[in-house]
């Protein structure tokens, strides 16, 4: 029983945010409900403040319709508890056990707008005192937009709602404030298991074992694992074998190479964060030297530097890009939808998203190719070290090694590049909205799932894990319960879980990890994290790549004494320039040692592209993005998803995987018969064989034949099955355009085109 | 479905040439790089034995002979493997060709009455281009003679390519250049040759001009019925020229009111049934405008067909006309003496314009668009580039029309009739995708075969919303495009029915379905399932439009296609049918074993271990 408040019977709705009805009508057409509805508490969740009864607009048409209930807002999330029973619009399998469809993590809000009278007006903190719209408009992180209606309710409770939620969505707050606290104090999260784990990268073995996995020849640094060189190292690092123990607190890390990869011949890859540059010093200079010789040992005498920052985007740039871009996607109404679909293509471009990305996946095929095809070790810096230096460093071991695009893998690597590699994630979310961490906020993460999902679009059998898998993983950034996206870096996590212990005796507070995804999801659901199209390895693949591993095949092996005396080739010698320009100069497309010798670098990738693709395709080998205009995609799944108009009944991409699933759980069905077979026969057991195959597991897709593009995040049943129709032609604007005489003129009539 | 032998037989010798390299991209049907080992392009391989003698060679290579016979005999033959009837006509050696991606290539040209073939040795992998002559739009002379005493041509295609070539200017001045060769070939109605259809004349194992039985296919609809009737009045063509013998009309409208309507619809081009629904009745008309004029002139006539089409539905007492050209252009339409329907003449119809462009603005379109895809990308404002060609908004447009059809019909359970002015371009495009939208049986590749036949081709792109609903695949699509142009098949000749009858096309040529339906496993979508009851409904959003890279863009070596998904659901097709294979084994073994143990209880044999991945 939805409450249809449409004047006329749910014709489309003008564009406006005025409801046609009173709160008078309403409540001689019916009597709302007065009872306040509250939402299953998580442990530790306490609510603030509530008001009743709310208007929820229903998503699909902006007409003036809706559902009431109670809106509620509690230290964990703002939840609006219909009055109805409802009808999950999240299947039920892929429910999120944290929050609902109508539940929006405080973390997870972007904007609030108030609707006052016909106006939308953008709420920026602050107490707004006796004043508050009629209409709240809470738009998401993970691009979901809420309309609440505040009309209904006594006029106190509709006051105290809505200056509830914006003081604790809107305004700063301390960390302690954050939900994961109270959930973690309430609650035992479950070891993880070790086998078969994601490693953490937060203790020596694990670094170890990434170390021989990959053949590298570095020093691992164990001296910091409480903190006692530097508060801004992490625990455990890799530095290259000659850095002393003097060199490692020099800069407090600063201009000190970390190690992140080694390709199989010996070369390896190295971040760091630049060296202050304004000291006048010699220090600084010589120190950088040092460092570079130690790079350079590691692997034939060679290294290439990359400082990012000269050809990456700023972290204000990607901020700024991706504030436009997300605008596309966050619509208020049908008519605002078909308007800007109009000049979508050029609307795209302007925003500068989609080359930010195509930058990024283009640098990262640069080091690649100076790690596969030069053998050179790399060193890649920018002024953090953690923030384009995991997204490039990431980038190039996915794209290099097989290893990170399975689930674990790439669980791994983010916890090694990303959280033990010290990425600012709470300045980066600004989730505490502090005013003097405004600037620092910038979507990088996001920014590497992006490019990462545009391999996985361009290369799927490549990638255990799924497109779901990314979109879950970039939506659970914005959930404030997990310790992975909470701190700055190491030394602040250890820090805070230790002080916030409830008592010393018990350690420090144990937060869950991101990848206990069953804090989230039951295992069904994580089933669809799993990609159908994975083509697994085979052993003869496995056999096939060791014996076609090439050699080390670096022509330029220099006596070391040359390097020794890199004052001959004019190399950090001369002392008036600032090392910024020197360091400047010395751009990837350099040798080191030879710095004569720059290469065309465009030229070069596309050959190097080239060269690769004209290989057969080997899933477990090297993978390398396509970047022409046509390859760089919009994240579909991400951005169109809680958009009505858009979605494809029974189209889109789950057509094809869940196709694919149903016939591979056909085959593993088939499997584990002939297993029982096999046993069967060994055992001469007899009969029992027809019947098990009919108890086989209820698969998803083959329950409901046709599910929209936007599976698994919302289902279609409760929309209706009417097409949706552009409400805005473009033809007024493209005669403008186009030639006039032409659209003039008359279809061939007597003398139609021929082919003959 | 049977295959001649030579088919197959050509599909493993080409399995060794065609290694995923730039040359296969360029050869002829080409779209595809992963099918490596099967006919991509069939017919031109069918009679590979008989290249080896030099008989077939025209008398213009005398002086050459030699050097030809040479060849021959070299394991690396210069020239195509011919088509039954195809003859070389000519062959220039020391041909440059430039290529857009790879750059100057020095190789052999040869030119037949079907194709232009060229050849280069020298690289690792030998390149190939393989093209019909049909493709050809236009020859260019490029500039004169260059300092190295070249002279250079570029060949404009329809498949959106150019091609350059160089080659050295002819000592003997009276001997024809290769490229006059083939303008007179690549243009034989102007030269007094006949189309290479008509002297084609592969035996198929199907007969492809039976797909499309108009009688057939109407039956299957339903029809006749008791509202509409088929009509003989068109048998020879003297209601209408441009349209079929066979017309579906509403029942109680005679032949002699069908004259009257005629002269008040452009070009005699009456209301016609094109589909109906199965449940509602409700029917998609089409026809071309009504000659209304300056003074808004009326037929009662036609009036009262209007509203017979309205009356056979009796589910609504509403009729909508759309007419599929922008309103501006509809009303300079008056000025010679056609127009629209007024909504006073015409009660309870409503007429809506749909505000496609004619095929001036879609051809002007289209060439920007060549321009911006080929021969590279400019890969910053790739996006703006394609916007500002607005092909895709035309598409959004078309298929929002199409969309907007569809659903009158299905949800509105309205009958419609559609037009634009003659009725021959938009209207098909709009009647043919309401179709594929409304009626499954359109979506399998025989359906879509008649649907074309019926209602004449259209655009590909639409297709990618929908991967599971579709029993042809993309290349499916491809290769009937290339062959649109190619004038092997005769499908795609002449402009209408009469036209086709007086030419004996059915008899003289061969029917493309033919070549499709006698390998129809390379062009079927391994994803389908078959929801004929299913209407689909197309999200007309450029979000979801796409340019059709497949097609647009495939000569770029970059831009390879790739049909993982496909491949894997066949792999997984495959390996499903092992394991069934097995399962079954086993039980029969487990059937006879326990036979056999009751008998004498001999010892287990050890099974074959069952493997843990796929």
């Amino acid at each position: 029983m939805l409450s249809s408040l449409g004047s006329g019977g749910g014709k489309t709705a003008k564009p406006s945010f005025v409801s046609y009805v009173t709160p008078e009508e309403i409540k001689s057409e019916k009597e709302p409900y007065k009872k306040e509805n509250q939402p299953d508490l998580l442990p530790g969740e306490v609510v603030f403040c509530s008001a009743c009864p709310v208007l929820k607009y229903s998503q699909d048409d902006m007409s003036q319709r809706g559902v009431f209930g109670t809106l509620l807002c509690t230290n964990f999330r703002v939840s609006f508890v219909s009055d109805e029973v409802q009808v999950e619009e999240t299947c039920k399998l892929f429910k999120n056990k944290l929050y609902g469809e109508n539940d929006i993590p405080l973390a997870c809000v972007d904007n609030i707008y108030g609707g006052y009278e016909d106006k939308k007006k953008l709420i920026t903190g602050g107490l707004l005192k006796n004043k508050y719209p009629s209409k709240i408009i809470v738009h998401c992180k993970d691009l979901r937009v809420f309309q609440f209606s505040l009309t209904y309710s006594k006029e106190e409770d509709a006051k105290k709602i809505f200056q509830g939620i914006v003081h604790h969505c809107l305004e700063p707050k301390s960390l302690r404030c954050v939900y994961a606290f109270s959930y973690c104090e309430n609650t035992t999260s479950p070891e993880m298991q070790r086998k078969e784990r994601t490693m953490l990268f937060d203790c020596l073995e694990d670094w170890t074992q990434d170390m021989k996995r990959t053949k590298g020849n570095c020093r691992l640094v164990t001296e910091n694992s409480s903190f006692e060189l530097s508060q801004k190292l992490p625990q455990f690092f890799i530095v290259p074998l000659n850095v002393t123990d003097e060199d490692l607190v020099k800069f407090q890390g600063n201009g000190l190479p970390m190690w992140c990869w080694s390709h199989h011949s010996g070369c390896a890859l190295f971040k760091t964060a630049s060296l202050p540059l304004s000291q006048e010093d010699n220090v600084p200079q010589t120190y950088m030297e040092k460092m570079l010789t130690a790079v350079a040992h590691n692997h034939l005498y060679s290294v290439k530097t990359e400082d990012l920052s000269d050809t990456l985007p700023t972290i204000q740039d990607i901020q700024l890009s991706y504030n436009k871009f997300k605008q596309f996607f966050l619509i208020d109404n049908t008519t605002e939808f078909w308007m800007s679909d109009m000049k979508w293509f050029s609307s795209l471009e302007n925003c500068g998203w989609l080359d930010m990305i195509r930058q990024c996946l283009l640098k990262a095929v640069e080091v690649v190719e100076c790690l596969e095809k030069e053998n050179t070790n790399v060193l890649i810096m920018e002024e953090s070290g953690s923030d384009l230096c995991c997204v490039i460093s990431s980038l190039v071991q996915l794209m290099l090694d097989p290893h990170y695009r399975t689930l674990l893998g790439f669980q791994s690597l983010v916890q090694k590049e990303w959280v033990a590699g010290g990425h600012a994630f709470l300045d980066r979310s600004n989730q505490l909205h502090l005013k003097e961490k405004v600037e620092s906020q910038s979507p990088v993460f996001l920014l590497f799932l992006e490019c990462v999902w545009q391999l996985h679009q361009q290369h799927g059998p490549a990638f255990q894990f799924s497109e779901t898998y990314l979109t879950v993983l970039s939506d659970s950034v914005h959930v404030p319960v997990f310790a992975t996206f909470l701190f700055n870096n190491d030394s602040h996590r250890a820090n805070v879980l230790r002080a916030e212990s409830p008592s010393s005796q018990r350690g420090p507070l144990n937060c869950p990890s991101v990848w206990d995804w069953s804090v989230q999801f039951d295992c069904r659901a994580q089933d669809l994290f799993t990609n159908p199209l994975y083509a697994q390895k085979t052993k003869q693949d496995r056999s096939q790549r060791k014996s076609h591993r090439p050699k080390h095949q670096r022509q330029l092996s220099l006596p070391s004494s040359a390097f020794k005396t890199p004052t001959k080739k004019g190399f950090f010698k001369d002392e008036a320039d600032s090392l910024k320009k020197i360091l400047g100069v010395k751009r990837i497309s350099r040798w080191m040692l030879s710095p004569s010798s720059d290469f065309p670098p465009m030229s070069s990738i596309k050959e190097f592209y080239e060269t690769w693709q004209a290989k057969p395709l080997d899933y477990h080998g090297m993978l390398l993005p396509c970047l022409d205009g046509p390859s760089i995609r919009v994240w579909m799944q991400r951005y169109l998803r809680w958009i009505h108009d858009v979605q494809i009944l029974g189209g889109g991409p789950v057509a094809v995987l869940s196709k694919v699933s149903e016939l591979l759980a056909e085959v593993q069905e088939l499997r584990s018969e002939l297993d029982r077979h096999a046993r069967t026969v060994t055992s001469n057991h007899r009969g029992a064989i027809r019947t098990r195959a009919k108890t086989a597991p209820e698969n998803l897709a083959r329950s409901s034949v046709r599910l929209s593009s936007s599976f698994p995040f919302v289902t279609s049943r409760n929309w209706s099955f009417k097409p949706a129709i552009p409400t805005s032609m473009l033809q007024s604007l493209m005669m403008s355009e186009v030639a006039g005489d032409l659209a003039s003129r008359e279809d061939d009539g007597s003398e139609p085109e021929t082919v003959v | 479905m049977e295959k001649s032998g030579s088919i197959d037989s050509l599909g493993s010798k080409q399995s060794s040439s065609r290694q995923p390299s730039v040359d296969s991209l360029s050869s002829t049907s080409t779209s595809r790089s992963d099918r490596s080992s099967h006919a991509a392009k069939p017919p031109l391989a069918v009679f590979s034995d008989n290249v080896s003698t030099s008989t077939e060679f025209s008398p213009e290579l005398r002086g050459r002979t030699k050097a030809v016979v040479k060849v021959l005999r070299d394991a690396n033959k210069e020239e195509p493997q011919l088509l039954p009837k195809e003859h070389v006509q000519d062959m220039a050696k020391d041909v440059t060709y430039i290529c857009p991606y790879i750059g100057a290539l020095r190789g052999t040209l040869t030119v037949t009455n079907y194709r232009l073939f060229f050849k280069c040795t020298d690289r690792e992998p030998v390149f190939v281009l393989d093209l019909p002559l049909g493709v050809v739009s236009r020859v260019e002379k490029i500039g004169g003679a260059s300092s190295r005493g070249e002279v250079s041509y570029g060949l404009v295609c329809k498949d959106i390519r150019n091609l350059r070539f160089a080659h050295k200017q002819m000592e003997d001045s009276l001997r024809k250049s290769i490229f006059e060769v083939l303008m007179k070939f690549a243009f034989p109605v102007s030269n007094g040759l006949p189309i290479f259809a008509f002297e084609y004349g592969q035996v198929y194992p199907e007969n492809g001009w039976k797909v499309y039985d108009a009688q057939a296919e109407y039956k299957r609809q339903g029809l006749p019925n008791e509202s509409w009737r088929i009509t003989k009045v068109n048998d020879h063509y003297e209601l209408c020229d441009t349209y079929p013998s066979t017309l579906v009309v509403p029942v109680n409208i005679s032949d002699e009111e069908l004259k009257r309507v005629a002269a008040f619809r452009a070009k005699g081009r009456i209301p016609v049934l094109s589909w109906i629904h199965p449940e509602s009745q409700a029917t998609v008309t089409r026809c071309s405008q009504p000659m209304v004029g300056v003074n808004g002139k009326r037929s009662k006539d036609d009036e009262k067909y209007l509203q017979a089409i309205m009356d056979a539905n009796a589910q609504s007492h509403k009729l909508f006309i759309f007419d599929a050209r922008p309103s501006v252009n509809a009303a300079a339409n008056k000025m010679k003496g056609g127009g629209y329907e007024s909504e006073d003449a015409y009660q309870n119809a409503e007429l809506v314009f749909l505000d496609i462009h004619n095929i001036h603005v879609m051809r002007e379109s289209l060439r920007k668009l060549k321009e911006v895809v080929y021969p590279n990308i400019e890969e910053s404002h790739w996006l703006s580039n394609l916007e500002s060609t607005h092909w895709l908004e035309h598409i959004k447009l078309i298929l929002a029309g199409a969309l907007r059809i569809a659903d009158k019909v299905e949800s509105g359970k309205t009958s419609v009739v559609v037009h634009c002015s003659d009725g021959w371009d938009r209207t098909a495009q709009l009647t043919s995708l309401a179709m594929l939208m409304l009626d499954g049986h359109y979506r399998t590749i025989r359906g879509f075969q008649v649907l074309l036949e019926k209602e004449w081709l259209s655009f590909g792109h639409r297709f990618q919303l929908f991967p599971a609903a579709f029993e042809f695949n993309e290349y499916f699509l491809v290769t009937t495009l290339d062959h649109l142009y190619s004038c092997l098949f005769g499908t795609f000749l002449c402009n209408s029915e009469q036209q086709r009858v007086k030419e004996e096309v059915p008899k003289k040529t061969v029917s493309l379905w033919a070549y499709i339906n006698s390998q129809l496993e390379e062009f079927t979508n391994p994803l389908y399932v078959n929801y004929s009851n299913h209407v689909l409904f197309p999200v007309v959003s450029m979000r979801h439009l796409e340019l059709w890279v497949g097609y647009y863009i495939r000569w770029n070596p970059r831009m390879r296609p790739q049909e993982p998904v496909h491949q894997r659901y066949k792999e997984l097709l495959a390996k499903r049918a092992e394991l069934q294979k097995r399962v079954e084994e086993l039980q029969r073994e487990v059937t006879n074993r326990s036979a056999s143990s009751e008998r004498a209880g001999s010892p287990t044999r050890s099974i074959t271990p069952v493997q843990t991945f796929v």
